[in-house]
């Protein structure tokens, strides 16, 4: 560094104007308008991809879209799905047994893309915090009934990422 | 006997009353100094608990004093619970000393500044001490850090309460800010004496400046708040500390951070001297003093807010050489120029 570089930098920061100068931003940023959201009652707009608590389907009259391929639990890199199948009375291919492990979940997505029949989906919610970490091995019940709670968004966010697919 | 008596229980009553006030200064101007460390960052800050968030520092109050109080197994107890106390105590006891208004004061000391000085000095042990007692290798390292840092810089601020007191002539803050009655280019920091000494300015300007970086140093507080880095390291020399007595230093910091607050625009902007002269009665004369005061405070307090939210941490040898290297000698300069204005000078 030169003596004049240096005698400069002495010189500006005796008058603090690197102060001065932070301290007119400052103020500036002071006036602007605020970006924080009050969460609970504000949100974030979300993507239809959001990748969220996951759900099992149904189709529109009632009979649960999963026909025990089992490829979402052979893709699943966490491992974290579990899958029994049996034939039901009327000759059917269905699951006796469907569990998660949101522990294990990685939410990758992978499942969803397996999925042949788009019964397995990751829907938008994302807050299912709970107590106790038994309450987070969903078994087949819990998510059917996701699947019956969130279905007019799952279907919705469906439908808007069609066109990408 | 009856008039001691008396005396003792006005005075009694003027520090509940200054402690009081204090106390609810620190909880309005924490939440200030929140909201306005958010709107920098465009955020909105604390706003859920009471309207506008007002009360958000009681209740954080409420949590601090229901939390429970951790003592370490190998921490000096007696000296662990002491620490807190000094520090409150000294802090506390130095607005004893601070002119709110015309003879609004605790107690007229004829040495005032001198008391402030010790009281100020003293508060260090309670760090010394709480960071000994912890029994913690990293609460003692960082005690000594910031007793370290906090005695450095009282060597320059001593050489900048030395020029105020060579421009007043006196050591009693009252005389202090009564010779800096009139418009505002009396105030010490306009060279104390009218247009005549505009151009001491040009010394007291500077020696304010330092006065007021000093302080940001002296209390711990950002860019110089090396001793409690939140985002390098935990909380310095109060890592053990937990609940009240964390509060206590909490509270104790604020306290003094308000009080050098003031100090600064009793010793540079006229403490509770109007910017422009007014003639009133003496009593509407003491009530419009302490309005001019607290605004002179209020403003050197957004200050030391927005020296904490622009302005980067400093590393530790940076700290050490601002204080010895550029503070010590700038200060000593100025202490004998104004030195050599009083006895060379006109008047």
């Amino acid at each position: 560094m030169t003596f004049a570089a240096r005698m400069n930098q002495a010189v500006k920061g005796a008058a603090l104007m690197d102060f001065v100068g932070a301290f007119g931003l400052a103020l500036q940023h002071l006036v602007r308008p605020k970006k924080t959201v009050m969460y609970p009652y504000e949100r974030n707009p979300q993507s239809p991809r959001f990748r969220g608590e996951h759900a099992l389907r149904r189709y529109p009259n009632g009979e649960e879209r999963c026909i025990a391929c089992k490829l979402c639990e052979a893709i699943c890199p966490a491992q974290a799905i579990v899958i029994e199948a049996e034939a039901r009375a009327d000759g059917s291919r269905r699951t006796t047994r469907y569990d998660i492990d949101m522990v294990k979940c990685i939410y990758c997505g992978l499942c969803q893309e397996a999925c042949p029949v788009d019964a397995i989906v990751e829907g938008p919610n994302s807050e299912y915090t709970v107590e106790t970490r038994e309450e987070l091995y969903y078994d087949k019940q819990r998510l059917l009934d996701n699947g019956d709670r969130w279905e007019r968004e799952i279907a919705k966010n469906l439908e808007l990422d069609a066109p990408y697919r | 006997m009856t008039d001691a008596l008396i005396w003792f229980g006005l005075t009694l009553g003027q520090i509940l009353i200054v402690t009081v006030a204090v106390l609810l200064s620190v909880a309005f101007l924490i939440l200030f100094e929140r909201k306005v460390f958010a709107g920098i960052q465009m955020r909105k800050g604390p706003n859920v608990v009471g309207p506008f968030g007002l009360f958000q520092s009681f209740a954080d109050l409420g949590k601090f004093l229901i939390k429970e109080l951790v003592i370490p197994d190998g921490a000096d107890k007696f000296l662990f619970v002491l620490a807190p106390l000094i520090m409150v105590t000294m802090a506390f006891g130095a607005w004893a000393a601070i002119p709110l208004s015309s003879g609004w004061q605790v107690s007229n000391i004829n040495v005032g500044v001198l008391y402030l000085f010790a009281v100020s000095s003293l508060g260090v042990y309670g760090v010394i001490v709480g960071g000994w007692a912890s029994n913690s290798k990293y609460p003692f390292m960082a005690a000594l850090r910031s007793a370290a840092q906090m005695v450095s810089y009282e060597v320059s601020i001593g050489f900048v309460l030395v020029t105020v007191v060579l421009l007043s002539g006196s050591l009693n803050l009252q005389a202090i800010v009564a010779g800096q009655a009139g418009w505002f280019w009396h105030w010490n920091l306009f060279g104390g004496g009218g247009l005549s000494h505009l151009w001491l300015a040009l010394i007291m300007i500077p020696v304010m400046v330092i006065f007021f970086v000093s302080s940001l140093a002296e209390t711990n507080r950002p860019p110089f708040d090396l001793a409690e880095a939140e985002s390098e390291l935990v909380a310095g020399y109060q890592v053990e500390y937990s609940s009240t007595l964390y509060l206590l230093i909490y509270l104790s910091e604020m306290s003094n951070v308000i009080m050098l607050s003031g100090l600064i625009s009793v010793l540079f902007c006229g403490g509770w001297e109007s910017p422009f002269p007014v003639h009133l009665t003496p009593g509407w004369a003491s009530a419009v003093g302490l309005f001019w005061f607290l605004a002179k405070t209020f403003f050197w307090f957004f200050m030391f807010v927005m020296a904490r939210a622009i302005v980067p941490r400093y590393r530790y040898d940076q700290l050490m050489r601002l204080g010895w290297k550029v503070f010590l000698p700038t200060s000593l300069v100025a202490v004998i120029a104004v030195a050599a204005f009083r006895v060379f000078g006109p008047a």
